[in-house]
């Protein structure tokens, strides 16, 4: 009802003969909107701010301290495990952008009637349990490992599980981050001009990989930024997968210390710090980054 | 010539993405589906049958089955009206500040869950948890470690999810459908009644069946929160196969998981098409 005087701000001052109704109109639906989103953002925030209480109030002393938080960085294992993670999530990134990037060009360009297959094949890992995922890895791994010892079965199946390079960790994760990757990018690419970006990088002469390395991924930089993030957030937080393949990443790691013990406090401080910090630099990124993007869908609505 | 060069080229570089997910996704499955027709008679030999699928279609099995499934309806149908409300208000507040905050949240909310999730609401409505006195209050059987305080706990990532499936859908709602409706006369009520609505329908209950899924699939959230006193199908997978006592129970475990996959096969069978509907208008 309200929406003809708030989309247009010209039209302000030909609705002054009768401003009273109009005004109480949109402060009825700014208040339902504040409502909403109010008792949402408490639903979020309250558990939080609760987990974040816990960590720096000792209820035996009575005192606040933020030394978890300093002691984050000198805790045993601690180093070992997020180094462990960063170098799986690296390689997942990796992988998945090798794999999506071509594909996702490629459909966009020339093959759109595959575009419902790459967006279902997208949804399909949203609704796998990693359960049940992570049992027929393992099964398919045990197949391996029942063979000769020497057989190249059975070598791969070892290698794969590498306690150092665990390959078959990122190998499972692109899978898991595919809707998060593939999400950002689409969206992304629907902001630029794929086509006319192609055409006019290969028409001066430039080779496929010259074109899509200097012409196409630096408009793209957004949505790889953060998909890219969206998958770090997701490897660091993943337990299930990793701790039935018994390796020790970050989030096994926060666990095992936290039944240890010693510092009940210290683990729900870094799981705290790490959700705080993918979620501030997925924030700045999309904002500094995201301002085509905001122009792009203006024009599309106008 | 040239034509069919470019067609090759694109398929060959969508080919690698389709292979790798044939592999990884199919290798797992298809191990799931071999494994679990097979059980080891009183000599240890492996012959096929069925029964693993009759056991895991009886008694407690069937119990954390439909435990599952009455969690995963009751949270999603949550999850979905309340996501659903959240990115309506979103989608029409001007503020860009607020919607990339809205959105980059729900994406790290999304996948926010298992140990840290359940540390949070500890802290929260946990036994000595900061809250847990008001809150019983008003609800006195409340404990945070059985079937309603999932219900309560879920929605912390599943209407992230919602909010991220469905914002795009709200977005492309153009104003002008809606000014149109009120120039030509229509209500409120009307306009949601045969343009909104229909438009918006097949995405929402997309974003259902999507809750409900990654509702069916979480297993580290209920652990952390249960230790197992919730019958699920995710916990009751995990500890039939870390068990480790029968060999018999290896084959169940793969049973289990076909189950769930079965399931999941379902559920992609009614979001596809729905998916497809919407997409039409909301994209042009």
């Amino acid at each position: 009802m309200t929406t003809l005087t708030e989309t247009e701000p010209e039209a302000a001052p030909v609705r002054k003969t009768a401003p009273g109704a109009r005004r109480l109109d949109l402060r009825r639906v700014r208040w339902w909107r504040g409502g909403v989103l109010g008792l949402l953002a408490l639903y979020f925030v309250v558990p939080l701010a609760a987990c974040f209480w816990f960590t720096v109030y000792d209820s035996r002393t009575h005192q606040f301290s933020l030394s978890p938080y300093g002691q984050i960085f000198g805790a045993q294992g601690f180093t070992t495990s997020v180094w462990f993670t960063v170098k799986v999530a690296l390689l997942t990134i990796v992988i998945e952008y090798l794999l999506l990037i071509p594909a996702m060009i490629a459909v966009q360009l020339w093959l759109p009637r595959l575009r419902p297959v790459l967006e279902s094949l997208a949804m399909v890992p949203l609704v796998l349990s990693p359960v049940a995922l992570v049992v027929g890895v393992n099964t398919v791994l045990g197949w391996g490992t029942n063979q000769d010892p020497g057989t190249p079965l059975f070598q791969l199946s070892v290698d794969l599980r590498d306690p150092n390079t665990p390959w078959i960790l990122p190998i499972v994760y692109v899978l898991i981050a595919m809707p998060f990757a593939y999400r950002s990018l689409d969206a992304s690419m629907r902001t630029v001009d794929l086509r006319t970006l192609v055409e006019a990088s290969r028409g001066l002469g430039a080779s496929w990989p010259l074109t899509v390395w200097r012409a196409v991924l630096p408009n793209l930089r957004t949505g790889l930024l953060s998909g890219a993030i969206l998958t770090l957030a997701l490897v660091f937080g993943e337990y299930t997968i990793s701790s039935i393949l018994q390796f020790q990443p970050f989030s096994v790691w926060i666990v095992e210390d936290s039944q240890g013990a010693q510092s009940g406090q210290l683990a729900p401080a870094v799981s705290l710090l790490s959700l705080l910090l993918s979620w501030a630099v997925l924030f700045l990124v999309s904002f500094l980054g995201g301002r085509r993007a905001v122009v792009g869908t203006d024009r599309s609505s106008a | 010539m040239a034509r069919s060069g470019k067609k090759l080229g694109a398929w060959g570089a969508v080919l690698p993405l389709l292979g790798y997910c044939a592999v990884a996704l199919g290798l797992p499955v298809w191990a799931l589906i071999w494994e679990g027709i097979q059980a080891p008679d009183a000599n240890g030999v492996n012959h096929f049958t069925f029964s693993n699928f009759t056991t895991s279609w009886h008694g407690v099995y069937l119990t954390g089955m439909l435990s599952s499934l009455r969690l995963s309806l009751l949270t999603a149908v949550i999850s979905a009206v309340v996501g659903l409300v959240a990115a309506y208000a979103i989608a029409q507040s001007r503020g860009r500040l607020l919607k990339q905050a809205v959105l980059t949240a729900s994406g790290v909310l999304a996948n926010f869950g298992g140990i840290p999730l359940a540390f949070c609401f500890v802290a929260t409505i946990g036994t000595g948890g900061v809250f847990l006195s008001w809150l019983n209050d008003a609800w006195p059987s409340f404990q945070l470690g059985t079937f309603d305080g999932l219900v309560v706990v879920y929605p912390y990532f599943l209407v992230p999810l919602m909010v991220l499936t469905t914002l795009p859908a709200l977005d492309g709602l153009r104003r002008q459908w809606r000014e149109a409706a009120t120039n030509l006369g229509g209500s409120a009520w009307q306009y949601w009644r045969y343009v909104g609505g229909p438009l918006l329908l097949p995405a929402a209950l997309g974003g259902f069946v999507l809750c409900f899924g990654a509702s069916f699939a979480a297993y580290a959230t209920a652990r952390a929160l249960s230790s197992g006193t919730v019958p699920l199908v995710t916990t009751q997978i995990a500890s039939v196969l870390s068990g480790n006592v029968l060999a018999t129970e290896t084959n169940l475990g793969m049973a289990l998981a076909l189950n769930t996959i079965i399931v999941c096969g379902l559920m992609m069978a009614v979001y596809l098409p729905l998916r497809k509907r919407s997409a039409k208008w909301l994209e042009s």
